[in-house]
């Protein structure tokens, strides 16, 4: 079991540092020559060599992903263009309210998710169950952007009953961690249903019916309890998921996390902005990848390492 | 039922629990909370150069000259007094005495020195520095070349003198811009290139808070040397509020200052409501909206073409379509700028006319060209609009909206960009002399790599005028001086037209009614959104 | 092979299912609405996707809502929005067909070619789809696009390269199944070619797989071309995109609400349709889609 759980980690290891060459390349491959755009409007010629000379443009390109993988590990990810500061400390000072918003944007798809789920399932083939599966396929095909306009449209505008974005109390996460969740919800309420009706189809359930314990306990302390054991590694392997679709909703309604920062440096090619986040989120991917098969064991005791 | 209620109240403790942590700002008596949708992005005023954070670096330093509020008319600042050379090529300033940094220090004649030689030093990165270029010893210095700029000298502690190459009317205009400002070396020397985030200086404010993407509190600055002045204990920008968000909020009440102004959609239902009419003010600004005509690039070197274009537009209507927030423009300078000419009337409005005009220069049937425009609202509009306007003369335009740093990369790149459309490019003047809208757009040193002159117009006979009108540095010869000037603007558009001139943005600030201060303070063409330090709360 | 005249009885067994099917005619239904649209853009629309009304605006420089002359309302320079949702239906069309295109064949080539040859080859592709996967699609699309400046080949081979990785891994899967077959052992015993044991042994069964993802992965990308257009590094203006004109009319959308709920709806029921229809083909195809060639 250790062989492979160091196995695993190893391959975590590899993958990163593909990312790590590939976010190079993406940093290299710029069209634009990036000392002239650190150095602005009337800056003068030695200005943008001494710029040059600082991010190391001046040298080959071996060495250049040598200096950017030495920074990567010691946390440095180069300075913005347009705020002239660290990255690192840009993603760091809007991580909490992202983190936020995806732990809300989880428990709200899970609450759409798991009573959907379990009523198709213990309705299969029936209208309900139908119903169910084409809702579900409506959360997956909703465009987010238009969703969470149209949200705003209703809910802050027409009725004034939630904030029209922004950050600072309670009621602000509402509207946002709702867009993330329908979309999302979608594919768990698939993913419960067909674990539902397999754990409901075997031995010890129909052996606690036969024990003559009621079904509502049955369904919600036997079989949901193994049925939600997928739906945890697949959270845990969706954070590519959640990422994108906080870029989107975080624009959308003003949220002052990594997608937002995301979205204001789309707007001006704000490269290095860029490049971070896409090498912070493939980094919590691995883990949160490597994290999902190491944690899935223990919850599961029928799936042991070999 | 019951179990309904269960769930729900589970929802909301968990609700509950990510929320907190969040927490809403209380105000006192005399705070302002001003409204911005994206971050500030620094507060070194060696580096910082865009039009949110130049009026907040203006209220947390200062320089040796400043303009009084609410007008364009120089006043000493840091300096206690100056005095110019006959030749125009020396300044002198005494200090005022026991002005202090915001780490107690007094400032002396050599912070002045070291803030200016940090400037034109390469390794600060500033894009000011070639504000400077003109002062002696500034090239030897930058190239490194030179320990220090010998054309900078500080006699004593509270003097300190400049030498220039040649003399430059505008040279105390450069005084006032923000690369000018003093900053305390040893601050710099402990922060380094974080300093833009824990600035320290003289002015009337100092940062207390700094929450990225969240929130930025300056406070009141007790020992500021301005008798009276600041007003305000606090001001709290909010940063990540849509403008449409913030003009709700402002109605609520939570809002004082729209920093992004009111959002062109809103704006025609603002201007009808009877309350919130009242707390409006207009102001124009020190800036036009052009389409650059690259006088390099075939067919735009012929003048008849130049002038078809200008012709072709039908500027009224774009006004149309920016909700009316902006005057037909019919030459190169603002209204409010010196040397602005009113008798000249510009191209009119007439198709027919620029049709011929295109026949004329071999074109009947038009030609095919690409039109660089910024893609933030409404920008992409305008773009088109200009599209359709040239199609209604035959004339097919490709667009590229890109973001400003491309556009601006295009632009000065030689033979890249045919036509540029500035807007959301940020040209509004530096200073308010007329000399700023010639150099860095119109002259030919700029029509370089690199440079702003997007038309690549370069006429030695301009520059050569140009320069005569510049070293009248005289103060009593300056109606000459503008004189001449004017001339120039209008020489360049009925020779050249190396510019279609489009509209003159005008600004409509909105304040809540608790704060105050005279109208001049809102419509600040120096200071925008406001002059920070004059305005009160009530 | 699949398009002789003659039909198998597991064809004509799908066919049958299928058209039994109302979800799947209701979907193809749209999907043949959008196509129509798309193709036939330019006699369908009322106006010119390009032309500015001047009475689509109001004098003071606002939209007009739905009625009379606009049926769904004028965009903010005063275009039909109706017009240039036709419009629309080609760049998401065209954009989804050809980036899904590209997406499949090169996954299908790259499983193929991984799953047939297990050692080094196979082992190399499949660990670069391992670091594909780190990334999140929209992102790494959105740095490409942003690196290479937005048009809408561009974005169009973005998708493409964010995409292929999914299909890949599943005929990679499959291949690795087939492989193991003994009518593949026998082929290869009896000196048949590499190419031809792919050509004519792998990849008919790969055929409805390759129909359901071919479908399913138009949807993602119908998703992913309007997300990159609102996100304003996708297809740019003056072409309409549906995406494209939720990016312009943003700033306006609690004055002209219609400019959002529209495009946003043919999003909708766009992407819908093709996950429909890709859930129902691989209902229809069922346990026995290798019958099927």
């Amino acid at each position: 079991m250790i062989k492979l759980i160091s196995r695993r980690i190893l391959q975590g290891i590899l993958i990163l540092i593909g990312v790590s060459f590939i976010t190079f390349l993406l940093s290299f491959a710029l069209p634009a020559d990036p000392a002239r755009m650190l150095a602005g409007k009337s800056a003068t010629p030695e200005t943008i060599a001494s710029i040059r000379h600082e991010l190391g443009l001046d040298k080959p390109m071996y060495y250049q992903y040598g200096r950017y993988l030495w920074g990567l590990l010691h946390g440095d990810m180069g300075r913005s263009y347009a705020q002239k500061t660290a990255v690192t400390e840009l993603i760091k000072s809007r991580l909490p309210a992202t983190i936020k918003l995806t732990l809300a944007g989880i428990l709200i798809e899970l609450l759409i998710a798991i009573p959907l789920g379990v009523m198709a399932a213990l309705h299969k083939n029936r209208w309900s169950d139908r119903a169910v599966m084409l809702l579900s396929f409506l959360g997956v095909s909703a465009p987010q952007f238009a969703l969470g306009l149209i949200l705003l449209y209703v809910f802050g505008y027409k009725w004034s009953i939630l904030p029209l974005g922004g950050y600072g109390t309670p009621a602000h996460i509402v509207l946002p961690a709702l867009t993330l969740g329908i979309s999302g919800a979608g594919w768990y309420a698939r993913i419960i249903r067909s674990s539902m009706v397999e754990v409901l189809g075997q031995q010890y359930i129909r052996t606690a019916k036969a024990k003559g314990i009621s079904k509502s306990r049955v369904v919600l302390k036997h079989a949901l309890k193994n049925a939600m054991l997928p739906v945890v590694s697949m959270i845990g392997l969706d954070i590519g998921v959640f990422m994108s679709g906080i870029v989107v909703v975080e624009s959308v309604f003003d949220w002052p996390g990594i997608g937002q920062l995301t979205w204001q440096a789309i707007q001006i090619i704000d490269i290095p902005v860029i490049i971070g986040v896409v090498t912070v989120s493939a980094i919590a991917i691995v883990l949160g990848n490597l994290l999902a098969d190491l944690i899935y064991p223990v919850f599961d005791p029928r799936i042991k390492y070999q | 039922m019951k179990k309904a209620f269960k769930l729900t109240a589970f929802t909301l403790i968990l609700l509950l629990i990510f929320t907190m942590g969040f927490q809403v700002y209380g105000k006192s008596n005399k705070t302002m909370t001003v409204s911005f949708q994206t971050d500030i992005t620094t507060l070194d005023p060696a580096i910082g150069y865009d039009w949110q954070n130049w009026s907040i670096i203006k209220s947390m330093f200062n320089g040796l000259m400043d303009y009084k509020p609410g007008t364009t008319q120089l006043i000493p600042d840091l300096a206690a007094s100056y005095t110019v050379s006959p030749d125009g090529k020396t300044y002198t300033f005494k200090l005022r005495q026991h002005v202090t940094f915001g780490n107690g220090r007094e400032v002396t004649a050599s912070d002045v020195k070291y803030s200016l030689e940090r400037v034109l030093d390469p390794q600060t990165q500033s894009p000011g520095s070639g504000f400077y270029t003109n002062i002696a010893g500034a090239d030897e210095f930058s190239a490194g070349k030179a320990k220090t700029v010998t054309g900078i000298t500080v006699p004593d502690k509270y003097t300190v003198k400049f030498t220039l190459v040649k003399p430059n009317a505008a040279f105390l205009h450069t005084m006032a811009l923000n690369f000018a400002f003093v900053v305390p070396k040893e601050a710099v020397a402990k922060y380094g290139k974080d300093f833009g985030h824990h600035p320290v200086g003289t002015g009337a404010f100092y940062l207390k808070e700094w929450v990225l993407g969240q929130r930025l509190v300056l406070a009141k600055n007790p020992h500021y040397h301005v008798a009276n002045q600041p007003l305000l204990d606090e001001i709290v920008f909010q940063i990540g509020l849509d403008p449409t968000v913030a003009l709700l909020k402002l109605q609520h009440g939570e809002i004082d200052l729209l920093g992004d102004g009111i959002p062109s959609s809103r704006f025609v239902e603002v201007m009808k409501d009877p309350k919130l009419k009242k707390l409006i003010v207009e102001a124009s600004q020190l800036q036009t909206g052009y389409v650059t005509i690259n006088t390099q690039m075939k067919p735009f070197d012929n003048v008849k073409v130049r002038q078809a274009l200008n012709m072709a537009v039908n500027k009224p209507r774009i006004i149309q379509v920016i909700n009316g927030r902006a005057s037909v423009a019919n030459q190169i300078l603002p209204p409010l700028m010196p040397g602005y000419d009113p008798s000249y009337k510009g191209y009119p409005y007439d198709p027919a006319g620029a049709k011929k005009l295109l026949a004329e220069a071999g074109f009947p049937n038009g030609f095919s060209t690409v039109l660089y425009a910024n893609n933030v609202d409404p920008n992409p509009r305008i773009a088109q609009m200009l599209q359709q306007d040239l199609a209604n003369i035959g004339i097919k335009v490709e667009l590229k909206t890109l973001a400003q740093s491309t556009v601006i990369e295009a632009g000065g790149t030689k033979a890249t960009a045919p036509l540029v459309w500035s807007g959301g490019m940020a040209w509004i003047a530096d200073y308010p002399d007329p000399n700023d809208f010639y150099w860095p757009i119109l002259g030919s040193a700029s029509a370089a790599p690199g440079g702003w002159n997007w038309a690549w117009y370069a006429k030695a006979e301009f520059d050569k005028r140009a320069e005569s009108a510049d070293v009248i540095s005289d103060p009593a010869q300056q109606g000459k001086r503008i004189k001449l000037w004017q001339g120039i603007f209008t020489d360049i558009m009925k020779e050249d037209a190396p510019w279609i001139p489009i509209f003159n943005e005008k600004r409509y600030a909105l304040h809540s009614a608790r704060i105050g201060g005279a109208n001049a303070l809102f419509a600040d063409p120096i200071h925008i959104p406001v002059y920070y330090n004059g305005v009160y709360a009530k | 092979m699949i398009f002789s005249n003659k039909l198998t009885s597991g064809q004509k067994k799908f066919i049958r299912k299928f058209l039994h099917n109302k979800v799947a005619l209701f979907s193809l239904a749209i999907i043949g609405i959008v196509m129509i649209a798309a193709i036939f853009a330019p006699l369908i629309a009322p106006y010119n996707p390009a032309r500015q009304f001047i009475n689509g605006l109001t004098t003071s420089g606002m939209p007009k809502g739905p009625g009379h002359q606009f049926k769904l309302g004028a965009d903010l320079l005063g275009r039909d929005l109706l017009t240039r949702l036709i419009f629309g239906a080609r760049v998401s069309m065209l954009i989804g067909i050809v980036a899904n295109g590209v997406a499949v064949l090169l996954g299908t080539l790259l499983g193929t070619l991984a799953g047939y040859h297990q050692k080094k080859i196979g082992t190399a592709i499949m660990r670069f789809t391992d670091l594909m996967m780190a990334f999140p699609a929209l992102l790494l699309a959105i740095a490409l696009t942003s690196i290479l400046r937005p048009s809408m080949w561009i974005v169009a081979l973005v998708i493409a390269l964010v995409n292929w990785v999914q299909i890949a891994r599943v005929i990679y899967a499959q291949v690795m199944t087939i492989r193991a077959n003994e009518f593949i052992e026998a082929a290869i015993a009896v000196g048949a070619s590499t190419r031809r044991i792919i050509f004519r042994h792998v990849l008919p069964h790969l055929i409805p797989t390759l129909l359901v993802y071919g479908t399913l992965g138009i949807s993602t990308t119908v998703l992913l071309e309007s997300t990159l257009s609102f996100l304003g590094v996708g297809v740019q203006p003056p072409t309409p995109s549906w995406g494209g004109i939720i990016n312009e009319s943003q700033t306006y959308f609690l004055d002209a609400p219609w400019l959002v709920f529209f495009p946003g709806l043919a999003i909708l029921l766009t992407s819908l349709a093709f996950n429909l229809l890709g859930d129902a083909l691989r209902d229809c195809f069922g346990h026995e889609g290798g019958n099927v060639a």
